[in-house]
C-alpha cells in the first residue's frame, strides 16, 4: 500500500516535471527566456491588486463549469455539451433581463430572476442532451456536440436578428444592459463578490454531495459500473438525468454571470471556451472534487498571467492555450503510464 | 470690507464657472505625458495581417520612430469572446497594459467601443485613442462627453470611391461583389462610397447605369471567425463563380484576393481589390487592382505628441486625404495605390477621377436614394458629414442586406 503511494506520486511528479521541461522548451523555441518567462507570468497574474482582480473574474464561472462537469463525469458522462449549456444559460439570462428591464421590478430583483433563468436554461439544454442519450440512445459525446452548433446557431440568430442592436448586425454583441442590471461589484474594480461567492458556495455543495452523501455514493456507483448499481437497486437512467440536470444548472449560472457580471450583455461566444477548460480542469484533478478550486486557480493564473508572454516577448496569444493543453495531456499521460506499471507490478 | 467680498465672491463664481466649462468634456487637459512614453495599443485581429490591424500596427511603429524614447506595447486578437483571452474583457486588458506601463491607450477596433468608453471614463487620468469610433463627437448621435478620448477615423469614402472606380473600370462582366464586413453605420457608407464609384467610372465609360450589378455580401465580422461568421474565402468564390469579376473587400483580411489568385492562376480572368494596408497588394499582385488603405501614422503621432506635451485635448478627426499627395506617409490619412492588374489605360482613367475628386467633386450629391426607394438626397443636395456617418441603409441600386433581419 506504501509502495502504491509512493508510485502514485512518482508518477505524477514525474508528469508535471515532464510538462514544465515540454513548456520549458516551447519557449526557448519561441525565443522566450524560460525563467524570466515564468516571472512574468506570476508577475501578470499576482503583480498587481488589477491582474489579481481579472484572476479571480476568470476563477469563477471556471469554477463553476469544473463542478458542472465533474458530476457528469462521477456518474460516467462526458458531458461535451457543456460550452452549449453555458451560452444557454446566458441566453436565458439575457432574455429575462431584456423581458424585465422596462419594467418597475427592482434592478436588483431582475437580476436574481435573470441568473435564475440561467440556471434554468442551462438545466434544460443539459436535460436535453440527457434525454438524448437515455430516451433516444444518441451518445452524450455527439449529442452534447451537436446541441453545442444548435446553441451557437440560436446565439448568432439571435444577435444578428431579434436582439441585434438597431441598424447593426455585428458579432460585437446585443446592446449592453443599464448599469444598474450589472451585478454589483466592489468598489473601482469589476469584481462581483456575488459571483465569487456563488460559484465556491455551488463548489463546496458538490464536494459534499460528492463524497459526503448517499446521492454522490450512487451517482458515482453508476458511473463505475451501471450494470451492478442497477442491480442495487440504483435507478440509473435517473441518476444520470439528474447528473446532466446539475452539471446543466451549475454552467447555466456561469452563463448568467458572463452575462450580469463580465460581458453586460450575450456575445456570439460568450461561453469563451470556459466549458472546455473546466474539462480540462476536472481531467487534471482526476475526477476529485476537492482539488478543483486550487487547479482552477491555477488556470486562471496561467490565462491571466500569460497576457504578459504577448507583451513582453511577443509571443502569440495562442501560448497560454497551448501550454495548459500540454499540461492536461502529459498528466494524462502520466497516469495512464502509472495504472500500466500499477497492473504489471 | 464688504465690497471686496462681494469682488473676491464673483470673481471665484467666475472662476468655478470658467473651469467647469472648460471640464465639461471640451477643451480640458491632461498632464503631459513627459519623455521616454509607453503607449498601449489593442489590435482587433493579429498584428500581420496584412489589414487593418497591421496598419494600426505599423502606424504605432512610426510613432516610434518619430518620438524618441516612445515604446509601443500591443495586444492581438482583441475582439469580444476571443478564445486568446478567456473571460477577460477588452477594458481589462487595457488595464494590463496600463499595468505594464502604458501611459496612453489605443483601441483600434470598432469592437472595442464600449470597453473603450468604459475604461476611459474609469480612467479620466488616461488619454484614449479610439479609432472609427464618434463618441466624442459633439455632433454625432452617440456623443458622450469624455476629457481624456480623441477619435481618429479616415475618410476612407475617397478610397472606397476609387476603389469601386477601378474595379467599374476593370469589370467584364459589369458584376462587383462587395465582401463586406458585419453591418453598421460604417461600413454601410463604406460599402455605398464604393458603389458610387463604382457607377462614376462606370457611367463615365459610356455604360448604362442600370447594367451594373453590385452586390454586399456581409460576414458577420470584420474577419473569418470560424463557426460564428460566414467563411470570407467561400463568399468571395460564391461571387466569383456566378459572374463577378471584381471582389472588393471591406474585411480586415486578404480572403478576396487570395482566393483570385487561385482562380486566376486556374484560367479565370478575375480581379480583387482588398483593404486597409498599403502592402495588401504584395499578396497577389496579379490580380490585385489596387488598394485603399488607411496610414493611420500622422494622426497619432500629432495626437501622442500632443499627449506627451500636456496637449491632448478630446476631439472627433475625420481625417481626409492629402490631395497634394494622398500616397505621402506623413500628411495623407487614407491613400490608394494603383496595382499592378490596373492597365494602364485605367490608370489613366482612374488618376483623372482622382483628380476630380481632388478638385471638389463629391459624389456625395442628389439625386440619391437609398434602398428602399426613400430620398436620401434630392436633387442638387451635398449630404451632411453626419448623413454620411449614419447612413441608414444601402443605396438604390446596390444589391444586399442593409440592416440584418
Amino acid at each position: 500500500m506504501k509502495k502504491k503511494i509512493w508510485v502514485n506520486i512518482a508518477f505524477q511528479v514525474g508528469a508535471l516535471v515532464l510538462a514544465l521541461l515540454s513548456t520549458t522548451l516551447l519557449l526557448l523555441a519561441a525565443g522566450a527566456p524560460p525563467f524570466q518567462a515564468y516571472a512574468a507570468i506570476l508577475k501578470g497574474a499576482f503583480g498587481s491588486a488589477g491582474s489579481l482582480e481579472t484572476l479571480l473574474i476568470t476563477w469563477s464561472p471556471l469554477l463553476l463549469t469544473t463542478a458542472g462537469v465533474l458530476i457528469t463525469f462521477s456518474a460516467g458522462l462526458w458531458n461535451i455539451g457543456v460550452e452549449g449549456q453555458m451560452a444557454m444559460g446566458a441566453i436565458f439570462t439575457t432574455w429575462m433581463l431584456r423581458l424585465l428591464q422596462e419594467t418597475s421590478l427592482p434592478p436588483a430583483l431582475t437580476i436574481v430572476l435573470g441568473i435564475l433563468a440561467g440556471i434554468v436554461g442551462g438545466a434544460l439544454w443539459a436535460g436535453l442532451a440527457g434525454a438524448l442519450k437515455t430516451f433516444g440512445g444518441v451518445n452524450e459525446i455527439f449529442g452534447g456536440l451537436g446541441l453545442n452548433f444548435v446553441s451557437t446557431a440560436l446565439t448568432i440568430y439571435l444577435v444578428f436578428g431579434p436582439w441585434k442592436r438597431p441598424g447593426v448586425g455585428s458579432m460585437s454583441g446585443t446592446e449592453p444592459f443599464d448599469r444598474s442590471l450589472w451585478l454589483p461589484t466592489l468598489p473601482d474594480t469589476e469584481l462581483s463578490l456575488w459571483s465569487l461567492t456563488l460559484s465556491l458556495l455551488a463548489l463546496v455543495i458538490i464536494i459534499v454531495l460528492l463524497r459526503g452523501t448517499h446521492f454522490g455514493l450512487r451517482l458515482k456507483a453508476v458511473g463505475k459500473n451501471p450494470k451492478s448499481a442497477f442491480l442495487m437497486g440504483v435507478p440509473t437512467w435517473q441518476y444520470s438525468m439528474l447528473a446532466f440536470l446539475l452539471c446543466g444548472a451549475l454552467v447555466g449560472l456561469a452563463g448568467a454571470i458572463q452575462v450580469t457580471g463580465v460581458y453586460h450583455r450575450l456575445l456570439p461566444n460568450i461561453s469563451s471556451g470556459y466549458g472546455f477548460l473546466g474539462l480540462l480542469v476536472s481531467m487534471l484533478v482526476n475526477y476529485q472534487a476537492v482539488w478543483v478550486a486550487p487547479v482552477a486557480f491555477f488556470f486562471a493564473a496561467v490565462n491571466v498571467g500569460s497576457i504578459q508572454l504577448q507583451l513582453m516577448y511577443k509571443l502569440d496569444s495562442s501560448f497560454s492555450g497551448v501550454m495548459q493543453s500540454l499540461l492536461v495531456l502529459l498528466v494524462l499521460l502520466g497516469e495512464g503510464a502509472r495504472q500500466r506499471f500499477l497492473r504489471k507490478h | 470690507m464688504c465690497k471686496h467680498l462681494t469682488r473676491f465672491t464673483f470673481l471665484a463664481v467666475a472662476a468655478v464657472l470658467v473651469l467647469s466649462a472648460c471640464g465639461g468634456g471640451g477643451g480640458s487637459q491632461l498632464a503631459p505625458l513627459g519623455e521616454n512614453l509607453t503607449f498601449g495599443m489593442l489590435l482587433v485581429g493579429p498584428a500581420n495581417d496584412h489589414g487593418w490591424s497591421q496598419a494600426h500596427y505599423e502606424a504605432g511603429l512610426y510613432v516610434e520612430q518619430n518620438i524618441p524614447g516612445a515604446t509601443m506595447i500591443y495586444l492581438e486578437n482583441v475582439y469580444s469572446g476571443s478564445p486568446a483571452y478567456t473571460g477577460t474583457t477588452t477594458s481589462q486588458l487595457a488595464e494590463q497594459l496600463v499595468a505594464q506601463g502604458a501611459q496612453l491607450v489605443i483601441f483600434n477596433s470598432d469592437d472595442m467601443k464600449d470597453e473603450a468608453t468604459k475604461f476611459a471614463q474609469d480612467h479620466p487620468d488616461i488619454p484614449v485613442i479610439m479609432a472609427s469610433g464618434d463618441q466624442v463627437w459633439q455632433d454625432g448621435e452617440a456623443y458622450i462627453p469624455m476629457a481624456n478620448m480623441v477619435n481618429i477615423m479616415g475618410r476612407m469614402e475617397y478610397g472606397k470611391m476609387m476603389a469601386g472606380c477601378a474595379a467599374a473600370l476593370t469589370s467584364q462582366t459589369g458584376k462587383i461583389g462587395y465582401l463586406g464586413p458585419l453591418i453598421n453605420d460604417e461600413t454601410r457608407r463604406l460599402a455605398a462610397s464604393a458603389y458610387l464609384g463604382a457607377k462614376y467610372c462606370w457611367t463615365l465609360a459610356g455604360n448604362d447605369p442600370a447594367t451594373l450589378e453590385f452586390k454586399v455580401t456581409w460576414i458577420g465580422f470584420w474577419f473569418n471567425i470560424p463557426g460564428f461568421t460566414s467563411d470570407p474565402t467561400q463568399v468571395a468564390d460564391d461571387f466569383f463563380n456566378n459572374g463577378y469579376d471584381v471582389v472588393i473587400s471591406g474585411i480586415d483580411t486578404t480572403e478576396a484576393i487570395t482566393e483570385a489568385k487561385r482562380l486566376h492562376d486556374a484560367g479565370q480572368a478575375v480581379w480583387a481589390i482588398p483593404y486597409d494596408f498599403k502592402g495588401a497588394c504584395d499578396q497577389a499582385p496579379d490580380i490585385c487592382l489596387g488598394v485603399p488603405y488607411f496610414n493611420w501614422g500622422p494622426a497619432y503621432l500629432a495626437t501622442i505628441q500632443a499627449a506627451v506635451d500636456g496637449a491632448f485635448a478630446t476631439d472627433f478627426q475625420w481625417l481626409g486625404p492629402d490631395w497634394a499627395d494622398i500616397n505621402s506617409p506623413d500628411t495623407s490619412a487614407v491613400g490608394f495605390v494603383a496595382g499592378p492588374a490596373l492597365s494602364a489605360e485605367d490608370v489613366v482613367s482612374l488618376d483623372a477621377f482622382i483628380a476630380e475628386l481632388a478638385g471638389g467633386l463629391n459624389l456625395w450629391t442628389g439625386p440619391i436614394n437609398l434602398q428602399d426607394g426613400t430620398v436620401y438626397l434630392g436633387d442638387g443636395v451635398v449630404a451632411t458629414d453626419q448623413e454620411v456617418w449614419y447612413l441608414p441603409q444601402l443605396l438604390e441600386g446596390m444589391e444586399g442586406q442593409s440592416v440584418t433581419e
